[in-house]
């Protein structure tokens, strides 16, 4: 029997960026807030000191700085016709655990979506008619716009320092940044990171090719910083050490560098740590929630009622509460019904490593940054006519060094045996001087009407809650629009000067062993109709109108680019309409 | 949270208003906690005595109700309970008995305080100050909570052994202005000779426990910690930051140099944050006043086995965030050139901080309190002490080399401390 | 939808905060939220890494032990400039890491039911890389003692060696009871992980693999290069227990 603790106004679920910006907002506006995380709580000096954080062993491979399976995972399979088993061990996508989620342990690549993205299927049907796009293909336009977003993706930048060089400043094309960006009302805060060789050479290669190159927006700074909440960060300096670990000098835009210090300040905060809530509870009713329930690491199960409840835990997490506490119609493909589950999607990425003469090109890839890195958006979203290629959607690509840690970045020719003195040789020789992109090709997965989010008949977590189960695969439209972005990547590197570049291009099936960014998203998606959403342009649940869900759960598909920038600017977007609206008059925001 | 106790203390001011005025008729009207300017007077005097640091138990939620344990070179003694409580705090004390206290370091029974309590600061302070600050205190809410004072060992817990100590090393009296000095010189003299009470951790102490005065505020080791020189030695002291640059140490807590940790973070955290502008600056600029010695030792060789090691292990490990050029990055990381922490006569801060880590301290002006992490693990004594005597000796600065045996007995002595 | 209730939530946000604290004083503070006020420190916080103690096997048998030092130095054979996967100590980090939690599968999802499936889904399988490894060196030397006159894997020539290895590798060969090809892929990425990681886990001694290809280690800071292209990286590599020349040479 749970025992019930004293009303808060505000309960928070999981403390990444969405619920630290909502947690800021809503102290701010004199609320009570309480946060509880599942993970623990994390800071720089005691948890990624530049001490031991350069451990490749330990939070690389290891995955010391995420969820263990054993707390949570998910089932997989490919189609509804197989039998989905467990994801034992990561995988495909690394959910992250602890104060800060994600936000610790990104490359802190700082993306705004197209406009077009956010009008998706009226856009594409407009231009190329609704027959080009396949039939099961359940793409949709989100309910918000990116003029709409505008002004919190600048906030969020803000907030992070972002360093990077505008490319559309109020309608007008700047020379050096992204042409195709839509438009911003002001330069970034920080003027983009100095790039290492490689990324400068490609960008040469890249323009030589007619293309225009602009180093990527990257919450890693360029220069010590103050933030709008007078906290101060540091130099990014290149340690090589970026996403899989946390930064160790308050270089790297997260949660602890730019929120949690104010934040757990204010009176009206606290954060409960190692609890990890299991329900979302409603009313009799079903249409007001009450709180949560969470458990301790005694295994005791606590109740924290609240008035307002912000669902902000990893997105696929965001899915599973719902559909626990049985919030929202849970979809069925075959019937092509309900909305929780539906329009689950990931990332498509590949890359092409390049080869260079070791005598004459010396990279030093061990130097570098989540986010530093040329990268070109020709073939990003609709930028390009998609009429002669019988695909849509795209992605940018570019030469980001993140580093080169060497159980990972020690890569041998095409051909070169895995193992022995050939293997040996060909790693003493081509260490400095492979181009190993740690972005390379990084494009949009459109959603689909057979990839989905349910729970799983068979497997349960620790607490005997059936696991989440993933049915996803790739389409043709993703298959054919990688092969495409990867021939161009190709390009592109061999232009640079390689002699040999190794094209790994991304097809079906999907594989749950590979790894391929942890941008999974969808399955609460956001929109303006009930009947193929289940959350409105703000975010707050169409069915229980005291419950917002923030993340990448809410986007209907996904762009080509890294989400956070998007997760943020939403999260800072719903958060505005909770002080404006919400608060004075609680209720359904927005009519169905 | 200030303000939250302020007005906490006002509704329990209202509640007892009935009871204090009694109180107040018996002993006369001079500390009167309802006259509002005196009060006021009193609670900025309590702050700048930082008497909360001593006489609160951090995180109780008990205000000045005793209970804290303050380490002395001679043992443990615990501040007592301040509260107008009527059976375990000061309510019944008289005026006199209060001014007595503090400016003559007497108890109403007639036993003699231990200068944990720093009456000979105190002194300083008029009977109208100290007044100020019954009264302010009266205004607390009561806490019942009983405090046995006196944990040192025999002989030191001899109360009478004090008669001896205040003959030597105590000089009751008012701070008396210099007139050909400026208002803000004198308020800066009064307030850290006086309420700031700066000398009880800055000035280095006889085997006694008394001031060795000729040491003025020149620094002093205590609890494992070096509370640095803070004249205006150009080399160990203040003499390479401005009134600014001591200032805004002072009120928050950061400058562009450095940032408070240990100790220090708990005074500005408490007491210096929260004084204004103008006595900030009055104490920087008496500070600033005081001349430093001017002496200290050739810098070492670039060769010297020490600096070629500790050379290495700032490269590889502390440039990370103290920059390679060791400037660090103002009020985030504080700056190891031409420091005078770094320079300080006794390396024990810095041995501690390399061995423990350090978190900074957080003020509404300067939030982000950023921490060192602990190197005790990774660091031999030999190297901890190479590293230290590098950045002691590297961009110009120059003093004493740090051998590995200091960093042996501070390993040792740390691993029994809590804090 | 415009005839359902709206829900009105009344917020009475400061009497809230008076009443919260109340019922905080009089009983549940014992459960009281954990992080407030200050960002929580301690002296010695953090998680330093714990080095692979030296000395005997931790996880293997002799006779495994000599498998695995065999199978390290065809993997990575030695040659004069650098160390093989024997002398490099590889052998000794697979070892450590068997004992520890990744030998035993902490922290992964181990629970029943156990089914085979398609590759992309990922090992099913209960036994945990330990557990694997033994059974695998088992079958290796049970192979190598009936093709080979009863010698064992490290006793056969390199030849030989390497003609089991590359029937592993292609499978070829087969092990009784145990899948060869995946234990060998397996044997490859931990022999070469041993290599690379840093030396406080047991392989790489005295950053020998790092020193061969350039990386130089575990540094954070390389602000004054990222400008300087094309050009040689001086300094050596180190590890996070350091390097030789931190400590101060006595004349």
């Amino acid at each position: 029997m749970a025992r019930k603790l004293p009303r808060k106004d505000v309960v928070i679920v999981g403390l990444g960026w969405t619920g630290s910006i909502m947690a800021h907002e809503l102290t701010d506006e004199g609320l009570d807030v309480i946060a509880i995380e599942r993970g623990p709580w994390r800071d720089s000096p005691t948890d990624f000191p530049p001490s031991y954080m350069q451990d490749e062993l330990r939070y690389r491979v290891r995955h010391e700085l995420f969820l263990r399976p054993d707390q949570t995972t998910f089932t997989f399979r490919n189609k509804l016709d197989q039998t989905a088993l467990p994801i034992r061990s990561w995988g495909p996508f690394m959910p992250p655990n602890g104060v800060g989620g994600g936000g610790v342990h990104w490359n802190a690549e700082t993306w705004r979506f197209l406009p077009s993205d956010f009008v998706l299927r009226t856009h594409l049907t407009e231009r190329y008619g609704a027959s080009f796009l396949p039939q099961d293909m359940t793409i949709q336009d989100w309910g918000v716009t990116y003029d709409d977003l505008e002004p919190h993706y600048d906030r969020f930048e803000y907030l992070c320092g972002t360093s990077g060089t505008a490319g559309n400043l109020k309608g007008q094309i700047q020379e050096g940044g992204n042409p195709f960006e839509g438009p911003r009302s002001r330069p970034y805060p920080n003027p983009a990171q100095k790039q290492p060789f490689s990324p400068t050479l490609f960008a040469k290669a890249a323009r030589e090719l007619g293309y225009k190159p602009f180093p990527q927006p990257s919450g890693n700074l360029s220069q010590a910083y103050t933030n709008p909440l007078g906290l101060r960060l540091g130099p990014c300096t290149y340690c090589g050490f970026c996403e899989w670990f946390g930064c160790g000098n308050y270089s790297k835009a997260s949660p602890q560098t730019t929120i949690l210090p104010v934040l757990v300040r204010k009176s009206n905060f606290s954060l409960r740590d190692n609890s990890e809530v299991t329900r979302i509870n409603t009313d009799r009713s079903g249409k007001r929630a009450t709180g949560v329930t969470f458990v301790d690491t005694s295994g005791e199960e606590w109740e924290q009622p609240a008035d307002l409840v912000i669902l902000s835990a990893f997105s696929l997490f965001n899915v599973q509460l719902l559909l626990l506490s049985k919030i929202g119609e849970p979809y069925d493909p075959v019937a092509n019904k309900g909305v929780i589950g539906r329009n689950f999607t990931h990332q498509t990425v590949s890359t092409v490593n390049g080869f260079f003469d070791s005598k004459k090109f010396n990279f030093n890839p061990f130097i570098g940054s989540g986010s530093i890195g040329m990268c070109i958006d020709e073939f990003n979203g609709d930028n390009f006519d998609h009429g002669p290629h019988g695909f849509v959607g795209g992605g940018y690509m570019g030469q980001v060094q993140t580093g080169a840690r060497p159980i990972e970045s020690t890569l041998v020719p095409p051909g070169t045996p895995k193992w022995g003195a050939a293997w040996k040789n060909a790693v003493r020789d081509n260490y400095l001087s492979t181009v190993k992109p740690g972005t390379g090709v990084h494009g949009s997965f459109y959603a689909y009407r057979d990839v989905y989010l349910d729970l799983d008949p068979t497997y349960r977590d620790r607490f005997g809650r059936p696991l989440m189960r993933m049915t996803i695969d790739f389409h043709d439209n993703e298959v054919k629009q990688n092969a495409f972005l990867t021939d161009k990547f190709a390009e592109i590197i061999t232009a640079m000067g390689a002699n040999q570049v190794a094209k790994q291009y991304r097809v079906a099936p999907y594989d749950a062993t590979q790894y391929q960014t942890t941008h999974v998203n969808g399955g609460a998606v956001m929109g303006a109709d009930p009947k193929t959403s289940a959350l409105n342009r703000y975010l707050q649940s169409w069915d229980v109108p005291n419950l917002f869900v923030l993340g990448a759960s809410a986007f209907p598909q996904n762009a080509g680019y890294n989400p956070t920038g998007t997760v943020a600017a939403l999260a800072f977007h719903s958060a505005a309409a909770i002080r404006d609206q919400y608060l004075k008059n609680p209720g359904r925001l927005v009519d169905a | 949270m200030r303000n939250a106790r302020l007005t906490s203390a006002r509704r329990a001011a209202g509640a007892l208003v009935w009871l204090l005025a009694a109180v107040a008729s018996a002993v006369g009207a001079e500390s009167d906690p309802q006259d509002f300017t005196q009060v006021e007077r009193g609670r900025y005097l309590a702050v700048a005595s930082d008497c909360a640091a001593c006489h609160t138990v951090p995180g109780s939620g008990r205000p000045f109700a005793g209970g804290r344990a303050i380490e002395t070179p001679f043992g443990n003694i615990v501040a007592p309970n301040i509260t107008p409580d009527s059976e375990t705090g000061i309510v019944a004390w008289s005026d006199d008995a209060f001014e007595a206290a503090l400016r003559k370091g007497v108890r109403p029974d007639g036993a003699r305080l231990y200068p944990a309590m720093p009456f000979n600061a105190y002194t300083r302070m008029s009977r109208s100050d100290v007044l100020a600050i019954r009264a302010y205190l009266n205004t607390l809410e009561p806490v019942r909570h009983a405090v046995v004072a006196n944990m040192l060992p025999f002989p030191f817990n001899i109360r009478a052994a004090m008669r001896v100590w205040d003959a030597l090393y105590f000089r009751e009296g008012e701070y008396k202005p210099d007139p050909q000095k400026s208002p803000a010189w004198n308020r800066g003299a009064f307030l850290v000779d006086g309420p700031g009470h700066c000398g009880t951790c800055h000035t280095p102490k006889s085997f006694l426990g008394g001031d060795k005065t000729s040491q003025y505020l020149q620094g002093a080791t205590l609890q494992g910690w070096f509370a640095p020189d803070i004249t205006n030695d150009s080399r160990r002291g203040l003499g390479n930051w401005s009134v600014d640059d001591v200032s805004a140490y002072l009120r928050t807590g950061h400058n562009g140099a450095t940032a408070a940790t240990g100790p220090m973070a708990e005074e500005i955290a408490l007491a210096s944050s929260h004084m204004t502008d103008g006595d900030v600056r009055a104490i920087a600029t008496y500070l600033k006043s005081l001349p430093g010695r001017q002496d200290g030792p050739p810098p070492l060789r670039a060769d010297d086995p020490a600096m070629v090691a500790g050379q290495a292990i700032y490269r590889d490990q502390c440039s990370a965030c103290h920059g390679l050029d060791g400037k660090g990055i103002p009020r985030l990381f504080p700056a190891i050139a031409d420091s005078s922490a770094v320079r300080a006569t006794d390396p024990a801060t810095l041995i501690r901080i390399v061995l423990r880590g350090a978190r900074s301290v957080a003020t509404d002006a300067e939030p982000t309190s950023p921490g060192m992490p602990s190197y005790g693990w990774q660091l031999d004594d030999a190297q901890v002490a190479a590293v230290l005597t590098y950045i002691r000796n590297a961009w110009g600065s120059a003093a004493r080399a740090v051998p590995a045996e200091d960093v042996t007995r501070a390993r040792s002595a740390l691993a029994s401390r809590p804090d | 939808m415009k005839d359902e209730p709206v829900m009105r939530v009344g917020f009475r946000r400061r009497e809230l905060l008076a009443g919260t604290a109340l019922l905080l004083l009089t009983g549940f503070a014992s459960r009281a939220a954990v992080v407030q006020g200050p960002l929580p420190w301690a002296p010695n916080a953090g998680n330093p890494p714990v080095p692979a103690r030296p000395g005997p096997w931790a996880f293997f048998t002799g006779a495994e032990g000599r498998a695995v030092e065999a199978m390290a130095d065809r993997i990575i054979p030695p040659d004069p400039q650098t160390p093989g996967g024997k002398d490099a100590g590889c052998a000794v980090f697979v070892d450590r890491q068997l004992a520890g939690p990744y030998g035993r599968q902490d922290g992964l999802y181990v629970r029943p039911p156990f089914q085979n499936g398609i590759k992309q889904q990922g090992p099913q399988s209960e036994a945990g890389p330990a557990q694997q490894y033994r059974q695998a060196l088992a079958a290796l030397d049970n192979y190598c003692k009936s093709k080979y006159a009863g010698k064992v894997f490290a006793d056969l020539t390199d030849d030989d060696k390497d003609a089991t290895l590359k029937g592993l590798e292609s499978g070829a060969v087969k092990l009784d009871g145990t899948d060869g090809q995946a234990f060998f892929e397996q044997a490859v990425k931990d022999v070469q992980m041993g290599f690379f990681a840093d030396p406080l886990y047991g392989g790489n001694r005295d950053m020998a693999a790092w020193k061969m290809i350039g990386y130089p280690g575990a540094r954070y800071n390389y602000l004054d290069w990222v400008d300087r292209h094309n050009e040689r990286f001086p300094l050596p590599p180190v590890s996070m227990a350091g390097r030789a020349e931190w400590t101060p040479k006595t004349r």
